[in-house]
Parts: structure tokens; sequence; C-alpha cells
């Protein structure tokens, strides 16, 4: 197991609430995806004993399971940050300057897209247009929506979490 | 639960009193609606600029005024004119206030609710408009619209169902189920000329006639809200505003083709639209209004949502149902069409949230109704999601054949800081550019393929001088090389390369024969990719070339970027003339590359410079000028 | 089956409805190129080579998974067409280690290479980035990622007709290839080394981990007392390699062509499958008289038997504890050859040239020797053999005949036949009808057991006995009958093979490329040669093999004795499924 404690109380829970979500999902057709979203919720990532888990419990090819995870952004097999940035690329984004708020983001943590800082504590990810082309250009931060942004209040942003 | 005609025709009824105050000044209050509806956008845009606390600090005012009888604070859809966020519509007075915050609520509270008095600086549109008798008619982005998909949104509390069964939801599904056989709803369906609103464009009644002329027992209704094209965002306000339409026109689409069981797959990008959803089938299937012999008229229709995991090739069709199924979502060739064997091999219907929030009004208003409306080819209304640079940001519904220039103009409200309008982009990754030349022509289906173009899910994205037409054409590519699923050469490896190509043209290292290189790639990833995704992948390319070749000439032959944001090819100087040798810019430079100092004139070393453009930014004599 | 009208190329036609553009331009004499197209394998249309204008479609049109429709107008070779077939294929190419001459594929044909040059493929026009990725060498199995096509294949034989699943798409667009989970080596997965992937590869991006420079090193030293051994399906194959009919017998010829390669002795593995059928006869008799474990399980096939240790570990007492044919006939080779000829074991090099890249690994398994000497010390497939044979010179086709060595000589046809489906169970029941009935059959040749359906179902009737037999080829049929197995239905004896067709269709037989899949069944052709042999062999039983019965007396004593079990049998155990 990758996760360090694994006879340990959290571990165990989120094994437990893995079971439950396969069971939920069992005999609905097509259900990989649900449960991969929904075991990612728990575990934040989707770890390779996770997934050989679900393969094993749906009867999928573990090399399916992968193939399928490795297909959609939204899954990742590696840990995120506890602030999970995301800078929106859509076209209307784009055309009112997100690549320099994502430059400044590069910057500022000193990670690359798709990259955690060494504290765990944020992940950049530049995503798809999240549809608040109104907002443009805007930075989703977990739930948070940040919109109509210039890359000096990138500082500001991050400083209220680095203060959190 | 609604166990009959009669049991849904008195919620509509008791319901549409309580909320008539919204549409007759004149209407009498009724004891559960209330005197005044103060209706907040909760939408994605608004929701992101507090509107909730907007909400929150409404009530509190309320509560502590005792006014919760009279007063009711609604939270709805997407009004559309995002830009303006968070909006706040006032009935039965008919006043919208734009961008307001939440601490404007007070004010709004103690002039507007108590007294009567319009904040006029809050005021959407003319701020100095004396008698207002319709807040729409005051401002001309709504003005010139024609709400038939939208027509819920931000009128009714999405989750609430008795909201939408008041302004005559599940009155079409009624129709249908107790006075219509399956195919009199096919027909209506054709005779109306209603055509995707998600792509290509198909007849969505022949599409739905295929399906039903399949024997067998088990068929699906799926539904594409997996909005895709960056810049596209009507589906998700759909989804947000007026669930209950999607649910309603599925079940009618089940009816017609029989199918019992749909799917609607959403990104899961939309956490709020997948929220209402949710809600809104629970509160359906309450009702009895989705489930098991619906009406007592025998008919079972159960709906299902499904997340996409952020795959855009996922918004094609076949691609979407393997995604359904649990697998990659890669497309597969047709034949054999979905209509024949679609999800888990049997016969599907896919149309996406748009083409479905038109079924029940056509049902209701009659196919002729919405024949009307539109040109000869493309009927009915289309929503666009203007952006980019224009003043008025957001959702707009207008009919088919409504002019570029009538968009972007009259109702975009024109180009920000009096800059020239140079193209719009439509039909995203799978779109082209219209340039200024063509700002005269009515859209429809037709004359955007004409243009090079397509409709797409409706994304129209405006451009000004300021956008160099080759970093787009190489933005849209870098977007179809990310998103290609891989499954076929052309696209997996032909985008890769008209990537590399443009790319090296953005740094000043193309060459004409690149140019040539790129429409041989282009022109046979259109003829040869396994799916419509892939054959339109070049369009951003193809139609560039088309409008805007002087600028990729520029690019590779005379080095120059004329919009000024190619990075490599912009030069930052200073003007010696008007520096004043202050040492701001060499402060703030990151890369150390401007020398001077109060004696020898200052300079900005070139191979070091990487182009920020900070130190023009904190220039406060403006003497560091950007040479494209 | 309904009819059509359709117009290729403007011929006019009338072609079955079920038909593909493919199959209908095929009655008129056009092949279109294919790719990634195989034959109820990989059915996908996702190369673009073979691509067809149709009349009325707005793209061009994938003629292998396009079906005819009534009055469809089909043109195969317009500009349009050729354009985008060479520029496609140009593409593939300018992702593609083209390093040719160091390519395995060098010598067999390469599909991307005659593509290339029926195409006209004279020049790259659109160069760029190239994935470069590490290779992936097994003991068994090469995988090279940079020259992968992306054509699915390997995915499709792997996970659909295996049912092993080890390997498939990761990735998407550019980044997408074909790997195995979290990019583990093969090695870590259950992947059991059966080398169908290798069968269906068009390139150079799987073959078998060659072992020819072990041999080469053992023959060239003097100390050395070199044996070979080869395995029925090999003689029915091995033409080929050198563009003979396939399915033609060579076994003579391959007989002359391992003498002339220097090796000391050349014996037939037939003879080990004999041995086999003794003992696994015995096994079979023992438990229906004992009241043993049933079904008994075949475990001739080393894929098999890797899979069922990873997939049903419940149901490892169902295995025949006996050694494949060459693993015995090594044990055998290493203590009573080596008595009888006075040679020291530990110089005998025994190498076995098999159909099959799975006895690659049996070979190595740690279980597989007698007193701390492997059994089998290298193990070729039939492919290196020939390159082996192609690679000094010898003209193969115009060779003479020469018969194996003494003392094992020349084995039985039921031997021979345990090179395709159902011969096992056929060369078993041969010998058990006799034993049992206590006297010799005459009609001896099971046609119930024979032939390519997916599980063969028959009940025997031998003495007093109703045998229930079933036999399953490729590990897809396989898992069904397990399964059946595991919920209640009940036999006596059970032959799995893990390649589909068995052993002439292995992972180590000769390529047979899409070309002649897609129109030929080789299993069909292969088998042919195989039952032809039985038929021109003297002795069919394997009981009357007179080698065998001179080893039972000379040396092992009875089948499943005491002797049998230390040489001839092993034993199994559970495999975890990536690591835990």
């Amino acid at each position: 197991m990758t996760d360090k404690c694994t006879g340990c109380a959290e571990s165990q829970e989120k094994a437990k609430e893995l079971q439950k979500i396969i069971a939920k999902y069992k005999d609905t057709r097509g259900a990989l995806i649900p449960v991969l979203h929904e075991a990612q919720e728990v575990y934040g990532y989707l770890p390779l004993e996770v997934q050989r888990e679900i393969a094993n419990q749906l009867d999928i090819p573990l090399a399916e399971v992968y193939g399928v995870v490795s297909f959609y952004t939204q899954f990742s097999i590696n840990p995120k940050g506890k602030y999970r940035i995301n800078v929106c690329m859509g076209t209307a984004c784009y055309v009112k300057g997100a690549n320099e708020i994502l430059d400044k983001f590069r910057t500022r943590l000193s990670v690359d897209v798709g990259e955690c800082t060494d504290d765990q504590k944020f992940s950049l990810d530049a995503c798809r247009c999240i549809g608040a082309c109104g907002l443009a250009p805007v930075v989703t931060i977990n739930d948070e929506v940040y919109g109509k942004l210039v890359p000096d209040d990138v500082d500001d942003i991050l400083d209220k979490y680095e203060e959190l | 639960m609604i166990k009959s005609i009669a049991d849904i025709s008195k919620i509509r009824e008791s319901k549409r009193a309580d909320m008539m105050i919204r549409v007759d000044k004149d209407a009498e209050p009724t004891k559960e609606g209330g005197r005044m509806h103060i209706m907040v956008c909760g939408g994605t845009g608004c929701t992101s600029s507090s509107s909730m606390k907007i909400i929150e600090n409404l009530e509190e005012l309320i509560r502590i005024n005792k006014m919760q009888d009279d007063v009711k604070v609604v939270k709805t859809g997407c009004f559309g004119l995002c830009a303006e966020g968070p909006i706040v519509m006032i009935y039965p007075d008919h006043i919208m206030y734009t961008t307001v915050q939440p601490e404007d609520v007070s004010e709004i509270f103690e002039s507007h609710v108590q007294k009567g008095e319009i904040v006029k600086r809050l005021l959407a549109g003319d701020k100095t408009a004396e008698e207002i008798t319709n807040a729409l008619d005051n401002v001309e982005f709504f003005s010139r619209q024609m709400r038939v998909a939208l027509r819920n949104c931000g009128a009714i509390n999405p989750e609430e169902i008795d909201e939408y069964i008041a302004r005559d939801g599940y009155l079409a599904l009624e129709k249908v189920i107790t006075e219509m056989e399956p195919e009199d709803v096919i027909d209506t369906i054709k005779a109306s000329q209603l055509r995707g609103r998600g792509g290509a464009g198909f007849p969505t009644g022949t599409k739905w006639s295929f399906a039903a002329a399949q024997q067998v027992a088990q068929k699906y209704v799926c539904c594409n809200a997996d909005e895709g094209d960056p810049g596209a965002f009507m589906d998700r306000s759909v989804l947000e505003g007026d669930p209950h339409s999607l649910i309603e026109a599925m079940a009618i689409a089940g009816y017609a083709i029989g199918a019992n069981q749909g799917y609607v797959y959403v990104r899961a990008e939309y956490p709020i639209a997948v929220e209402r959803l949710s809600i809104a089938i629970e509160q359906a299937k309450a009702y009895g209004l989705i489930g098991k012999d619906i009406f007592g008229k025998g008919f079972d229709f159960d709906l299902e949502i499904r997340l996409g995991a952020g795959a855009f090739v996922c918004g094609e069709e076949t691609a979407l149902m393997t995604s359904v199924e649990g697998k990659r979502g890669e497309p597969r060739p047709r034949p054999p069409f979905p209509a024949v064997k679609g999800l888990f091999g049997q016969p599907t219907i896919l149309n996406n949230v748009e083409t479905y929030a038109n079924v029940p009004v056509i049902i209701l208003k009659g196919a002729d109704w919405f024949a009307n409306i539109g040109t000869e080819k493309s009927k009915g209304t289309k929503v666009f999601a203007v952006g980019g640079k224009i003043n008025n940001t957001g959702l707009v519904e207008i009919p088919m054949g409504t002019t570029l220039r009538e968009i972007v103009y009259d109702i975009g409200g024109g180009i920000p800081n009096g800059k020239q309008f140079k193209a719009a982009q439509t039909g995203g990754p799978s779109g082209g550019c219209i340039p200024a030349s063509e700002l005269d022509t009515p859209i429809d289906y037709e004359s955007l393929i004409a243009l090079g173009s397509m409709m797409g899910s409706g994304g129209l994205i405006v451009m000004d001088e300021d956008t160099c037409m080759v970093d787009l054409a190489r933005f849209f590519l870098e977007f179809t090389v990310d998103e290609s699923c891989g499954k076929c050469p052309p696209c997996r490896i032909g985008t890769k390369r008209m990537l590399e190509i443009v790319t090296r043209i953005t740094e000043g290292k193309g060459t004409m024969e690149d140019l040539d290189k790129l429409e041989v790639l282009a022109k046979n990833i259109k003829a040869s990719a396994l799916c419509g995704l892939g054959q339109t992948a070049p369009n951003p390319v193809l139609s560039t070339m088309k409008y805007f070749r002087d600028e990729y000439i520029a690019h590779v032959v005379d080095k120059k970027c004329p919009a000024g944001v190619c990075k490599s090819m912009v030069k930052y100087i200073i003007d010696t003339d008007t520096c004043k040798r202050c040492s701001i810019c060499k402060k703030g430079c990151p890369t150390q590359c401007i020398s001077g100092d109060k004696n020898t004139p200052f300079s900005i070393d070139q191979d070091k410079c990487v182009k920020c453009g900070l130190c023009m930014e904190k220039c406060p004599f403006k003497a560091i000028l950007k040479n494209a | 089956m309904n009819k059509v009208h359709i117009t290729i190329d403007g011929i006019k036609l009338y072609v079955p409805e079920n038909y593909t553009i493919l199959e209908a331009a095929k009655e008129v004499n056009i092949t279109i190129p294919t790719l990634c197209f195989l034959k109820d394998v990989n059915e996908v249309g996702c190369c673009r080579m073979c691509v067809v204008e149709v009349k009325g479609a707005r793209a061009l049109q994938a003629a292998c998974v396009h079906p005819v429709s009534e009055g469809m107008e089909v043109f195969t070779h317009t500009p349009k067409v050729m354009e985008a077939r060479k520029v496609n294929l140009e593409l593939i190419l300018s992702n593609h280690n083209s390093m040719c001459q160091t390519c395995t594929r060098s010598w067999m044909d390469c599909e991307l290479q005659s593509l290339a040059n029926k195409l006209s493929v004279d020049n790259v026009r659109f160069e760029g980035e190239q994935k470069k990725q590490p290779l992936d060498i097994g003991v068994s199995i090469v995988r090279d990622p940079n020259k992968c096509i992306l054509c699915r294949r390997c995915v499709s034989a792997c996970k659909n007709i295996q049912t092993v699943g080890v390997i498939d798409c990761v990735n998407r667009g550019f980044e997408t290839k074909i790997a195995a989970p979290f990019n583990l080596s093969l090695a870590d997965t259950p992947c059991v080394n059966c080398g169908q992937c290798i069968n269906y590869c068009p390139v150079g991006a799987l073959h078998e981990k060659s072992d020819i420079d072990k041999v080469w090193e053992a023959i060239y030293d003097p100390d050395k007392h070199v044996v070979v051994q080869t395995a029925p399906a090999v003689r029915v194959a091995l033409g080929e390699d050198f563009e003979m009919p396939i399915g033609t017998p060579v076994t003579g010829k391959m007989v002359t062509a391992l003498r002339m390669l220097g090796f000391d002795k050349v014996f037939d593995t037939d003879t080990g499958a004999d041995l086999t059928i003794m003992e696994e006869g015995a096994e079979l008799i023992d438990r229906i008289r004992g009241g043993g474990t049933l079904p008994l399980i075949t475990s001739c096939s080393p894929g098999w038997i890797k899979f069922c240790e990873h997939n049903f570990p419940d149901m490892l007492d169902h295995l025949s504890s006996c050694k494949s044919p060459h693993q015995m006939f090594g044990a055998v080779l290493k203590t009573y050859y080596a008595q009888k000829e006075g040679i020291d074991p530990d110089k005998i090099f025994v190498v076995s040239v098999m159909p099959c890249t799975a006895k690659k690994f049996e070979a190595a398994r740690p279980e597989m020797n007698v007193d701390g000497r492997a059994d089998v010390d290298v193990v070729l497939t039939t492919r290196e053999l020939g390159k082996m044979i192609y690679d000094v010179g010898i003209d193969f086709p115009d060779l003479g005949d020469s018969d194996f060595d003494d003392p094992f000589g020349n084995a039985s046809g039921a031997g021979v036949i345990f090179g395709t489906t159902g011969g096992v169970m056929e060369a078993a029941l041969r010998t058990v009808a006799d034993i049992l009935n206590d006297s010799s059959a005459d009609n001896f040749e099971y046609e119930e057991v024979r032939g390519l359906e997916g599980i063969k179902i028959a009940t025997i009737e031998i003495a007093d006995l109703k045998v229930r037999a079933a036999v399953a080829h490729g590990l897809g049929n396989a898992r069904k009958l397990m399964d059946a197995i595991r919920s209640g239905e009940e036999f006596h004896f059970v032959e799995i093979m893990a390649c589909p067709g068995g052993c002439i269709n292995g992972g180590g037989q000769p390529l047979q490329l899409s070309d002649v899949r897609n129109w030929i069944d080789v299993r069909e052709e292969r088998a042919k040669g195989l039952y032809k042999e039985d038929r021109a062999t003297y002795i069919r039983k394997s009981h009357n093999n007179p080698a065998v019965k001179k080893l039972y007396k000379e040396f092992l004593g009875m089948a499943g004795g005491k002797k049998s079990h230390d040489l001839l049998h092993t034993h199994y155990h559970e495999r975890p499924n990536y690591e835990e």
C-alpha cells in the first residue's frame, strides 16, 4: 500500500467507503466511471490498490480500468494538493489572458501544470471551459470560483490560502 | 404523487396564481405567493460573484422585518447577462438590478422593498429611465431576444417543480401521453423542422423516426450535456435554470421512440447543474411524472445521470455512448448508427440539452408555430454564448437568421475600449472564424458551413484587433491535440503535426512550404478521420488561413505578428527620449535584462528578455514600446 | 442470407448483405489495403488505411467495417482515397522507429513496410516529435513501444480472445500507447506469456525474447552434448518460414536441418507426449477409480497453467500433476538417457524447439528440474529455429529427409496430434480405451473432439464408463469452461490449450500476416498437416511406442509410480494478480 498508515482507522474507513460505493453500483450497467468518480472523492486520487479493488470487484481487467482512468482528465493517479487550482483555458478565458494568469500561478508556486507543491498544499491544473465565460478569465480553487482576474490578483488569492 | 391529470392541473392552477405577479403587475397577490418576488440569479456565473450571499442577506432582512409572508426570495437560473452579474429582478415591479454586491442588499431592501423606490444606480440598462413597465424592455440585450429554449431561465426557481408546472410544465408530456400516438409525436417534431442544436444540425424528428422503426424491446434516450466546446454554456444554463424542461422532453422522446430508460451525460465540471438536475429528477419521480405508469397510461420512463470525466471527444455521439458504457470515450465507426445500434448495442437517440428544451414548446404551440421562426432551412431560435472581446458577454437566444452584426453590436453592445471587430469564432474547435466582411450574413446552419465554420453548440467568441489569428489557430489545435482520443492516425498524429507547424510559425520559424503542408494535412484529416470531431479539427486552421492568410504570411515572411501576440516576434524597446531613467522597469524585471542608470541610457537585453511585458505595464512614462 | 446490389469502381455485383466493403471488393479481385483489421480479432476501423469513397457519405469510410447496402456505390482508388491512405501512412511512419535493418521484422514480413511499398510512400513529409519509450524485456516476450503503431490487435487478442487483458490503450491523443496498468512490466502482471499478441502484431513491436545466442554458444562448446527436441506443431509450420504452403509437414527436412546446425542429437518431443499420455492416462484412471478430484485437466500448455494459477487458484488440484511433454522429456534426457549413453548429465544441454513463447517461462520455473538440473536449458520458438536455419544459409525447402535419433526414434501418431486442439484428449482416449477395455481398438479417431469449435463436449463410452470429456482452446473459452465446472458441470477429463487452435497457432509459430489470416484459417491448414502425419505413422497409440515401453521397463517402472513422480510430475501454486 502506498498509503502510509495501512492499519490506521482512516485508511480502514476509506476502504469501507470504497466497498459501499462498489456495492451501490455493482448491478448498474457501465458502473466503472461512476465508481471511479466516487472512489476519487474518497481517496483524492486513484492509486493502484484502489483501481485493483475496483477491477476485481467489477470483473474488469485492471489494464482496462487504468486505460479508462488515463483517458479522462478528471481522474488522477497522483495525489492532488489540499487546494486544487484550476485555471480555465476555455476560448473566452484564453482571449482574455488566461495564459498570463496561469504563468503567474506557475512562477508564484514554482510548479508546472499537473504538479503539486512540495508541501502538498496546492496543485495546479489548466482545465477546459467551465462555462463561466461571462467572468473570463476564471480560476477555481476547490469549489470557489474567481472571475475577471488580472495577474496581480493571483498574489492576493494565494496569500489568502497560505494563511488558512 | 400525481395520480391523475386532475391532480397536476390543481397544482398548476394554484401555483400559477401565486406566480401571477411575475407576469401581471396588477395581479392580485395570493396568500401563499406573497406580494413581491425577488429573483436572484443562482447560475454559475452569478454564484461565483456571491449571489448566494445576496440571497442570504435578503432573507435575513426579510426575517428581521417579519415580511416572510409578503416578500419571497427566489433563486433562479441564469438570466444570460453574465457580464453584469449578479442579477436581481424584482416583481411585480419588473425592475432589474445588475452587478449587485452583497453590500447593496440593504439599500435595495430599504428603498425598493420597503418604500417602493427604485435604486437607480443599480438599474439594468438605461439608468435614467423615468418609468419602467418592463425591465427587459429597458435593456437592449434582452429586448432583441426571443426566448424559447431559455423560456424559464431566470423566471422560475429550478429547484421547485411546482413553479415549472405552473408555467405549463409537463403539460406537453400530458398531451403526448394522453392524446397522441408515438408516430404523431415524431410527425410533429419532423414538421417543426427542429434540428440538432449541438453539432451538425441533423433533423431531430428524422433521427427519432429511425430509432422508432427498430423493432426491439430495449431502446434508450440519451441527452448530451457534456458541453465541451470552450465558450459555450447554454446547456449548463438550461440545466441550472430549467432542468424539468429536459426531463419532460426526454420522457416525450422515450414515448415517441418506445424507450423507457434515459441517460443524461453531464460534465462533471458543472456541479450546480448536476445538483439541480438531480433534485429535479427526484421531484419528478416523487410526483410520478417519470417512473412507472405515468399518468396511469401505462408508459414507464426512468432517467439516470452519468457524469462525464473530462474528455471533449465524449461530445461525439458514439464516444458518449461508449463512455456511458464505462469505457474509454472513443468514437466508433458509423454505420451502424446509434439509432440502430447505440448504447449497450440497442437503438438509441441522442440529442443535446438545447434541442430537448425546444421539444415541450413545439408540442404545446405546434409545429407550425416553430417552423415559422427562423430561415428556410433553419427553424426556431438558437442560443449563443457570446464571449471574448465584447461588452455584454452572456447568453442570448435569437431567431435563426439574425445577423452577426445584430448579435455583436445591438445585443452584445459592441467591442470594449473602442477597438475594432476582427472576427467571431463559432463552433468551437470544430468551427471557424467569421471575418468582419461577413458581419451581415444571417446566421443559420447553412450559412455558417458556407463560411467554413459551423453552428456547433453555439459558442460565439468575439475577437478584436489584439487577437492574433495564427495564435488562435494554434490555441484550437492545442485543444484538439489534447482532446484527441488517439484512436485514428489522422487525428492522433495529424493534428499534432499541424500544431507543430503552426507553433513553428508563431515562433517565427515557419516557411511557405509549411503553409502547403498545413493544407495537405488539413484536407486529409477532414477526409479520413474516424469521427466528426476529427474531421472538423482542421477547421480553425483552414478558416483562419482562408480569411487571414496575410497574417500567416506576415509571420512566415516578415517574421512579424501584426497583433503583437506571438511572443518570440515581439520586441520591447525603451524609447530613450521619453525615458526618465527612474529605474522602475529595472526593479520589476523578472530576468534582470534591463540595464542603465542615472547616467547611462536604459536598454533591454533582447536575448534575456522573456517578453512578459511587466516593464511596459510598470513604466509611469509610457517609455517602453512593444514592437511587433 | 439476403443479397444486395452494389457497385465497386463501376463493377456491379450482388453480394450477401452482411458483407463489408472489404469483403465485397475481394469478390471482384480488389484487395483494399488494411493495417489494423484482423478478421474476428480486431474490427475497429481505426487505422484509416482501408478508406474508400462511398457515394453520398461526407467523409471517407473504412472498408473493413463498413457494411454494404442496397444501391451503394464505392470507389476504391480515387485521388482523394489514394492521398488519404498515403498521408495517413506517412503520419504513422513519422511516429515510428524506422530502424528497419535492426528490426525483427526485417526477416519476416513487416506489414507496415509492405504498405509503404504498396502505397508508394517515397518520402515522409510530416516529421515531428517521436515518443521515446523504454523497452519491456521479459522472459518470453519483448515489447518495443517505439515500433508500435497502435493498431490494437494485441489488445484485442489479449483482452477479448484470451481474456487475460494485461495490456490496453493508455492515455489519449498523441500520448496514447499500449501498456500494462501503471506502466508495469508484463512480468509483474498476470500475463501468461501465450504470445498471441506477437502473432497478430503487424510490426516489430512485439516479439519473443531471443535465445538463439545461447544455443549457438552451447553448440560451439566442445564440452557440451547439445540435444534438441521438437514439438509436434513445429513440423507443420516451420516450412512457412521458407515460403512453403501453410501446414506443409516438413519433419524430415527439419531433422536434417537440425543436424546441419550442429546439434548432437535430434529427438522428437512426441516421445515426451507419449510419455505424458502414459502418466496422465494413469492419473485419470486412478482418479476415476479412486474417487480423486475430477475433472482431471491437462497441464501441457504453460500459458494455460499460469492462467489457472492467476484466475482459478481454487481449482489447481484439478490440474494433472504431469509436467508438459518437453519438460518430461528433458528430465528423461538428463537421467535415463545420460545413464544409458554414459554422459555426464551436467554436460547435457537440452534445447526445446516449441511453437510457444510460454514454454520459455515454463522452462525457467524453479520446479522444473531434477536434482537441481533444469529439465530444459533453452526454449526456442519455431520462428527462432527458422531464423537460425536462415542465418546459416541452409536452403531448407531443398533438404532431404532424415529420421529422429535413437534411442527414442520416431514416436506415435497420438504424440503428433498433441499439436492441435483436441489432440491430447484424443491421444489419451486412444490409450485409456485400450487399457480399460484390455484390448486394442481399431476405431480410435475421435472426430467429436476435433475441429475449431471453441468448446467441444463429448461423452465417450469406454468399457462400463461414460467418459464426459470437454476440450477448450483459447483462454477465453477456457475461462468459460472453468466457470461452468466451478458452478457444478461435471466432466471426467478436460483438455485446455491456451492458444486458439492449440499449439499449431502458438505464440512462437511463423507469422502469418493479416492479408493471409483475413482470408484463410491458418489453424485449419496446420491441423490438417498434423492429422495427415498421424495417419502416416505406423504406431498411432502412445502405449504402443516401443521406446516408451522400453523406458518404463528399463528405468521408470510403472506409470504413475514413484520414479515417475520424482521426474515427470510437478506442482502448481496460486499467483497474485498485481502484487499485493
